[in-house]
């Protein structure tokens, strides 16, 4: 899809239009699921799980169903449905034993939502508590309870996915390539370290909400605060049993998703409500406590890495063991586990790679897609990992990434060939070190450091990410001209912010060659009348939904061109056109206007022909693979985007508390098609990515109940916690198949923040992070130890997270 | 309770139960969804809207404490079919992702505005720390504020290496 076309032939990628929805966002118009009210609508309420885990012995809903203005109770018991992704393992409501804290056991539709609290209050639930698993490492011994005794017997997707039955692994994904003990025997240096980070909320300022309507004849929509329409409808046919005609699946304006809204949420309970109700139609919205703690999380992760390094400085061999923790269900978790499998060394090349990745179950909320997909999490653990190698094995950190950096000819962990076209991770490396003056201090830095007594670190840390997706995902996007000439885009890929579909309007408009105010992205999707699309996640969308707008214009032009051509009595090749008419190339004078062909064209004597002008594009990933389940070997890439941030920042050398001055971000996008939306986007991610690296976590009691569910306890970034200096850059190495050269970006700019971070405090203050957040206590405890410690936060019951920094020089 | 109050210059008259908040009030009894909830709890600031000139998060105030005051909501900011001055910066600035803390975003701007006509970038911050926004990392906002006040070269950009 990519043409070498240079910037002065583009007339609309490579601009800043504004975005065409942002009108209705900002006059309060635009409509939210959350704003929505239907005749009829009754309120629900979940009645939640005190304990970690435990057997429910006994429902009692009779108080609640008396009272007044109660249209629906339902509990687990009574339903026989179960969900998921790739793992089915989860029930709409809990049957038999709740697995976490806050797990929804009953529900209850009413009149308003103040009667449906009060009813669920009076629903008596007796419990008989059970010793819950709650740190992921204590769930790996054998005499652990299981969350999911019955794994055996669920339903999985077999080609990308292996639970271990009898045991908490939902899913074991192993790559192996080359020798890796030969790699250790051969290196002068091995270096093996353990890191951490806790699950995190994604925090889409809309809280997951849903109105569902248990039609006649089981005909049921939907109104849903989700990512993915079709992978909703889908995966509510399956539970349902229901065929996909009977479903329909609407989503308006979006608050927010960051992958938290990825799949199925809260569209189920609201459906057997209404069935119970009757059929009138049931909203439920999360309040803010229960999106932390009954909607799902990002996946905490404990991983292992073990290295050898030649005495020049090459890695030689790495073994890597990731051990994610996903909660209650598997959910996204198993892909972010299988993902990370392929994806674990970063943008380096290691000759001999051993990966397990695990994902596990605990009694906790359940793990799913966030941001990054895992990138951020193994990420954080890599880029600290080359910097401590490369302190400890005295060569420059920036010099030690660039010399194992992937470059055409290196191969991936699953034997992909890196080529020219693959983007420039050195590039995106260098910049980030230049424009944050890497390798020393600049003249006003060492005079900041004299006046204030804080100390100026500098870190660098790379990037890479290719969509986590299944080998064969497709798209299609419709191009529908109207009346009067203009067009108008549909399409299934959602958009709650990213800025994808001005994207899609730039790309539609450049191809048609039309003035950008000629063309529609049409808002709001519906799966009765949009074409099909995966799922809005992975930033594949403006790749994969790029090329199929390019073809649908294309498709478009060449009806239009048919029609013409009859018109014009002409060959279609020898037709132009503009943004208003088809026209001989020869005689321009002699033309037909889109707007006369838009819904077929009367001739002279009032035949019709044509008809209504649309254009269908397809697209389906190329070339990808499934990787073999024993080595990983494979194609799973269908564009990787590399990346670097380098980071400014100023430490207290006593008390460990930071500013950070100043973070530069770095990325291969291939081409920038709205730079201003790339720079919001690199910006957006940035800052979520400073919040997963200073401050945010969950933290849990001894007995699994979260203790920070609200913003009070679990603070998300402010506009005071800017770094002083961002500046934003990217290296523009065209992807061949991207639309217009282009390859996606929505997840990379929070990925490696958090490392950047850590290498700039090390390189400050000497302190050596491994677990994050870092929090001014954490520096504060690591300056005192001038060695790697815990972090309170994320320490393990039995202190499997204590590192032992195991530092050999075998010369 | 009966009360009355004027929003975006319109004159109401209802009754409400005195446990209802303003910002029940506003979205499900008047009719006006333009501004969000986010926490129900006063901690993110989606609900703001400006009281009697002061802006204040809607979920912490009682409707019936609202009585005689005069409130405005993002519904009353565009004129006619043209945006303020406040929106169309935002417009402009590319400030606007998911759209969901913009109504309160641009509430609280408002007041900072009227309040202080040349703001700095940390009187800029102080004014929109209490409205969250996970989307855009807050700088295209501060940006468009700059605008709004004769800086607007003072602007980032995307730079091509």
């Amino acid at each position: 899809m990519y043409d070498s076309l240079r910037p002065e032939e583009l007339s609309q990628v490579g601009k800043s239009p504004e975005c065409a929805d942002d009108v209705e966002k900002l006059c309060g118009t635009a409509t939210y699921v959350s704003d929505m009210e239907l005749p009829g609508m009754l309120h629900a309420q979940v009645k939640k799980s005190p304990h970690a885990r435990a057997r429910i012995t006994r429902i009692d809903a009779s108080k609640a169903l008396a009272m007044d203005g109660v249209r629906a109770v339902v509990t687990g018991e009574e339903l026989d449905y179960r969900l998921g992704l790739y793992v089915v393992d989860k029930r709409i409501l809990a049957k038999g034993e709740v697995r976490h804290h806050g797990e929804a056991v009953a529900a209850v539709a009413a009149d308003t939502i103040e009667i449906a609290r009060a009813a669920v209050e009076a629903i008596v639930v007796d419990y008989e508590p059970l010793p819950p698993v709650l740190h992921h490492m204590d769930a790996l011994k054998a005499d652990a309870p299981l969350v999911h005794p019955d794994l055996g017997g669920y339903s999985y997707m077999a080609a990308a996915f292996t639970p271990m039955p009898g045991t908490n692994i939902a899913n074991h994904t192993k790559l192996r390539k080359g020798d890796v003990e030969k790699g250790f025997a051969e290196s002068a240096w091995v270096v093996e370290r353990e890191y951490s980070c806790p699950s995190v909320q994604h925090v889409p300022m809309e809280t997951h909400v849903a109105i569902v309507q248990w039609g006649k004849s089981d005909r049921v929509t939907i109104w849903t605060s989700a990512q993915s329409p079709f992978t909703v409808r889908n995966l509510f046919c399956h539970a349902f049993g229901l065929p996909h005609n009977d479903v329909r699946v609407h989503i308006p304006y979006v608050g927010g998703g960051f992958g938290g809204k990825a799949g199925i949420g809260v569209e189920p309970l609201a459906a057997v409500l209404s069935r119970k109700a009757g059929g009138r139609p049931v909203k439920f919205r999360a309040s803010r406590e229960e999106e932390f703690s009954l909607l799902p999380c990002r996946s905490a992760l404990t991983y292992r890495l073990k290295t050898g390094v030649s005495a020049e400085g090459k890695i030689l061999a790495q073994e890597m063991t990731l051990y994610w923790d996903s909660g209650a269900y598997a959910d996204y978790a198993v892909n972010v586990t299988r993902a990370s499998g392929y994806s674990a060394s970063g943008p380096y090349e290691i000759p001999a790679a051993k990966v397990d990745s695990y994902t596990i179950y605990t009694n906790k909320p359940y793990g799913t897609a966030y941001r990054g997909f895992g990138h951020v999490e193994f990420h954080w653990a890599i880029e600290r990992h080359m910097e401590l190698i490369a302190s400890a094995i005295g060569m420059d950190p920036l010099e030690f990434r660039l010399r194992n950096a992937l470059k055409p000819g290196s191969r991936t962990l699953t034997g992909e060939e890196i080529t020219e076209h693959t983007g420039n991770v050195r590039k995106c490396i260098e910049t980030a070190a230049k424009a944050v003056s890497y390798g020393g201090l600049t003249k006003e830095e060492a005079e900041r450091e004299r006046l204030t007594g804080w100390k100026i670190g500098k870190g660098v840390a790379a990037l890479q990410k290719a969509p986590a997706m299944p080998s064969y995902t497709s798209t299609a996007v419709i191009v529908k001209m109207n009346e009067d000439g203009t067009v108008a885009v549909n399409l299934a890929l959602t958009d709650y912010g990213q800025g994808t579909y001005t994207s899609i309007r730039q790309i539609a408009a450049e191809r048609l060659g039309f003035p950008l105010d000629k063309v529609k992205v049409s808002f709001e999707c519906d799966t009765d009348k949009d074409p099909y699309d995966w799922q809005t996640v992975a930033s594949k969308g403006l790749l994969l939904s790029g090329n199929a707008t390019i073809l649908a214009c294309e498709d478009l032009l060449k009806n239009a061109y048919e029609v013409a051509a009859q018109a014009l009595k002409a060959n279609p090749c020898d037709l132009g056109h503009d943004g208003d008419k088809v026209y001989l190339k020869h005689h321009p004078a002699k033309s037909v206007s889109f707007a006369s062909m838009a819904v077929g064209l009367a001739l002279s004597n009032g035949n019709g022909i044509g008809g209504p002008l649309i254009g269908v594009g397809r697209y389906i990933a190329q070339g990808l693979t499934f990787l073999d389940k024993e080595t990983g070997e494979g194609s799973p890439a269908l564009d990787w985007t590399f990346g670097a941030h380098g980071m400014v920042v100023e430490v207290h050398p006593e008390t460990g508390e930071y500013r950070v001055l100043k973070i530069a971000s770095v990325y291969d996008v291939g081409k920038a098609i709205n730079p201003e939306i790339v720079r919001g986007q690199a910006i957006g991610g940035m800052l979520q990515g400073l919040g997963t690296a200073i401050c945010e976590g969950y933290i849990y009691d001894k007995e699994g109940r979260l203790l920070n569910p609200s913003f009070t306890d679990n603070k998300i970034p402010t506009a005071k916690d800017l770094p002083l200096v961002i500046e934003c850059y990217v290296v523009e190495t065209p992807q061949i198949d991207g639309p217009y050269g282009a390859r996606g970006v929505g997840e990379h700019s929070m990925i490696s923040v958090a490392p950047a971070l850590g290498n700039a405090i090390q390189q400050a203050v000497g302190a050596q992070l491994m677990h994050m957040p870092m929090r001014f206590e954490d520096v504060w405890r690591a300056i005192g130890r001038k060695e790697a410690v815990d972090n309170w936060i994320t320490k393990s019951p039995v202190g499997s997270c204590r590192s032992a920094p195991e530092l050999r020089n075998r010369e | 309770m009966r009360i009355r109050l004027s929003v975006n210059g319109q004159v109401y008259a209802r009754d409400v139960e005195e446990h209802r908040t303003l910002l029940r009030f506003l979205r499900e009894d008047l009719g006006l969804p333009g501004t969000k909830e986010g926490c129900g709890m006063g901690e993110c600031g989606a609900c703001t809207v400006i009281y009697n000139g002061r802006a204040v998060n809607a979920c912490m105030v009682l409707a019936v404490e609202a009585d005689g005051a005069t409130i405005e909501t993002i519904e009353g900011e565009a004129k006619g079919d043209s945006l303020s001055d406040i929106q169309a910066a935002f417009e402009r600035n590319h400030a606007v992702q998911c759209g969901f803390c913009t109504p309160g975003m641009v509430m609280s701007v408002k007041e900072l505005l009227r309040e202080n006509p040349k703001p700095d970038d940390d009187e800029i911050k102080e004014a929109i720390e209490g409205n969250f926004c996970r989307c855009t990392g807050y700088t295209q906002i501060i940006e468009a504020v700059r605008d709004l006040t004769g800086r607007s070269g003072e602007k980032g950009g995307l730079e091509h290496v």
